[in-house]
């Protein structure tokens, strides 16, 4: 790559002229891409007959179908920190995207996605597969463009690049103009560094972490919630040396979650919905909260009106939009997560809150006796998903990434999986995607192809994008797959029962044979419903040479518990 | 408490923004009540002026949302007692034998319009101010016969100095450390 990419560099005093479809190559080579996930189709094909000249150089990943490209892309991009790029061609190619953009814009995911367009004569004339996705991606892109015009493809590209990655970052998609593909260009690539009306990341206020400082020293119940700002910045060093520094617990959201190893002594567990029972209940009696790199997610914070009224608010954060948006801040810092807490951590005295955190530790021995030790030691014959996270946490040592849909298999994984190593954890959290899972675990193994992936589904989520079974199967990518099976989509049965009298409006399923149908596609794949051969099928699955689907039969009507139902305050989480 | 708003917006000058800018009040249920847009002052930079009727809060929320777009340069907002503002309408009248045309000179005079071309049998009437003040004429000229009526949106000014040029200064003399790209 590196020969490659000098070649790229001394061809720029060239001026080698190039189609454009081979400039959009040779521009994803300059910006150091490796793996590209796509689906070829029309309006794209210049690009992808490019693309077969540089096959050494750039891998591509044929998904089943364009969303599984997009979430595969997600899934590389949480794991490496490094965009994941996306080709689709025209209409139903771009607009099979839309999905995936939406959860990379909410989860702050960096992607460069690329799509064919018609040729600019047809432009507006409703041409075969033409789709207006600039105007349908908008507001699912932190930035995006039409490019028709050959010469205009690296500059697009390296705006593009700098875009996804900057400040706060995003997806962002290039239409380019079949006509641009074919045209020639003069190629010279010049990665972007900036422009004038873009300004990511704010400058440090030094001024305000003083006052921060000043603040946090005087607490005597201080408390930090964490997001993934923290993974983002690269900033899991910096947050361990702040907390241990003041001695104050930190909490977790859904995507902060392996930040910081969750075994550490001032890890005080999962804030939210299905949070954990202390930080939910004391973030309603800390008297100065520091969030850091998160934005008070409604399920987060429960009902606004209830939540925090007793503390002093410091954020820190990159997106000044995020000040005051749900919560209303005493003092915003705004930057980049690592440069404000190394300011930070070094501005505040060492210090330590014994009884404080010990509180943490008297309401976690409630919640465990009423709800963890149920669920992961549980007495009754069925088995229940928090005991399958268990064992997967021993059998990786909690080295593993672990991937998960959405639902109830997603919280209980978040609350019960344990980590030692940052960008482990890979779920869809502000969209709410079903059907992320299985391509974002191939992104997720094929982006960090020496870690163990372990993909957690529902029966449910697995069926809305299970034909990437197949691209699985042809990259052998070895993506260890969990579906959870209930036979129910049981986040939504769990809130009938408990809201609409137990109304279960069409949330039981009748499923396929799923070993038959992993098995069809050349998976290896067994099934298990009896505790006592739960261990052995897991580790069959763990030391199988390549992919591996293992379907556990789970109880049928569980719940995830604690829970703040919607409209309550954090403190009035529940236990059952 | 909702108030009228006028929200004012420097952009790069780049296809797609204006639909970039009205999505943010789409998004949170705001309705437009004019927009404009034009060159501003500076060379390649486009000035949008959008009248909204909200609470202070949310109107101050949509404003983050709307910088945060990266070809946005700066956006402001300002309550009506922060800016000059003028709105221009034009009104259509058909000069029939039966036009009071003294009485209808009176109403002009009384408005400060003025009849900006006369086309055939109809004559167009113009007049700058407020919106309060070109409905008024509308009312007044109502009995005359009126064949047409049309309103532009907002034009303002703030009537304290403009922060936006100390601010582009910065960012310029911030872009020339970087590479700019036209693109």
């Amino acid at each position: 790559m590196d020969t490659l990419t000098k070649t790229v560099g001394e061809k720029q005093i060239e001026k080698q002229s190039m189609a454009g479809s081979e400039a959009v190559i040779r521009s994803l080579l300059a910006e150091g891409v490796e793996t590209v996930f796509g689906y070829p189709g029309g309006a794209i094909m210049p690009v992808y007959d490019s693309l077969w000249h540089f096959q050494e150089e750039l891998k591509h990943i044929l998904t089943r179908h364009e969303q599984g490209a997009i979430h595969a892309a997600q899934g590389m991009a949480r794991v490496t920190n490094k965009p994941g790029v996306v080709f689709a061609t025209s209409g139903p190619g771009a607009t099979n995207l839309i999905t995936g953009l939406a959860d990379a814009k909410i989860d702050s995911t960096p992607l460069v996605c690329i799509t064919g367009q018609v040729a600019s004569p047809l432009l507006g004339t409703d041409a075969f597969q033409e789709t207006d996705i600039i105007s349908i991606s908008m507001p699912v892109t932190k930035w995006n463009t039409q490019v028709t015009k050959a010469e205009d493809i690296p500059s697009a590209i390296a705006k593009a690049f700098y875009i996804a990655t900057s400040g706060r970052p995003g997806p962002v998609l290039i239409d380019i103009t079949k006509d641009a593909q074919f045209a020639s260009l003069d190629f010279s690539y010049k990665k972007c560094n900036g422009f004038r009306s873009y300004v990511p990341k704010p400058a440090l206020d030094h001024d305000e972490v003083e006052k921060a400082a000043r603040l946090i020293d005087s607490a005597k119940k201080p408390f930090i919630l964490f997001g993934q700002g923290i993974i983002l910045s690269e900033a899991e060093n910096e947050l361990k040396a702040f907390v241990e520094k003041t001695g104050i617990p930190a909490a977790w959201t859904v995507l902060g979650l392996s930040a910081m190893p969750t075994d550490h002594p001032l890890n005080v567990g999962m804030l939210g919905m299905h949070g954990n029972y202390a930080p939910n209940k004391l973030t309603n009696e800390c008297d100065v909260l520091i969030a850091v790199g998160m934005r008070f997610d409604d399920r987060v914070t429960g009902d606004l009106s209830r939540y925090a009224k007793q503390a002093k608010v410091v954020h820190l954060e990159i997106d000044p939009a995020e000040i005051d948006k749900n919560v209303k801040t005493d003092i915003a810092i705004l930057g980049d997560a690592k440069e404000s807490l190394q300011l930070l951590t070094s501005l505040c005295s060492e210090n330590n809150h014994d009884d404080w955190v010990q509180k943490f530790h008297d309401l976690k021995a409630i919640e465990y006796d009423q709800v963890i030790q149920k669920e992961l030691n549980p007495d009754k014959p069925g088995l229940t998903m928090g005991e399958v996270i268990r064992r997967v946490n021993g059998l990786t040592d909690s080295e593993a990434v672990v991937v998960t849909d959405v639902g109830q298999h997603q919280m209980v994984a978040c609350r019960y999986a344990t980590f030692k190593q940052t960008k482990s954890n890979v779920t869809s959290g502000g969209l709410g995607t079903m059907g992320f899972c299985l391509p974002a675990a191939l992104g997720a193994k094929l982006g960090a192809p020496e870690r163990a992936v372990v993909a957690v589904i529902g029966d449910g989520g697995f069926q809305m994008t299970l034909q990437e079974l197949g691209t699985i199967f042809q990259t052998n990518a070895a993506v260890k797959i969990i579906i959870l099976n209930n036979n129910f989509l049981g986040m939504v049965r769990q809130w009938q029962q408990l809201f609409f009298d137990k109304r279960y409006s069409s949330t039981e399923l009748v499923n396929p044979d799923f070993v038959t149908i992993s098995k069809g596609f050349g998976i290896e794949a067994s099934s298990v419903s009896e505790r006592q051969y739960l261990d052995a099928a897991l580790k069959t699955m763990m030391d199988h040479d390549g992919p591996y689907l293992l379907e556990v039969m789970v109880e049928k009507e569980d719940n995830v518990f604690p829970m703040v139902p919607t409209g309550a305050s954090v403190e009035d989480v529940r236990l059952s | 408490m909702k108030e009228t708003f006028t929200i004012v917006v420097f952009t790069e000058n780049k296809i797609g923004l204006l639909n970039r800018i009205s999505a943010q009040f789409t998004q949170r249920h705001i309705n437009i009540e004019s927009l404009t847009a034009s060159e501003s002052e500076y060379p390649g930079i486009h000035r949008f002026t959008i009248v909204i009727n909200e609470d202070e809060e949310k109107t101050r929320k949509v404003v983050k949302q709307i910088e945060k777009q990266v070809e946005v340069l700066k956006a402001y907002c300002f309550k009506d007692s922060e800016t000059v503002h003028s709105e221009i309408a034009l009104y259509k009248i058909k000069m029939d034998p039966s036009l009071d045309r003294p009485k209808l000179d009176n109403v002009l005079i009384t408005h400060g319009a003025f009849v900006q071309e006369q086309v055939g049998s109809f004559m167009i009437i113009a007049k700058t101010g407020t919106k309060e003040e070109t409905h008024q004429l509308f009312e007044d000229l109502y009995p005359f016969g009126l064949q047409g009526f049309v309103r532009s949106g907002r034009v303002s000014l703030s009537n304290t100095m403009s922060t936006f040029k100390t601010y582009l200064q910065a960012l310029e003399t911030h872009s020339k450390e970087i590479i700019t790209d036209n693109f």
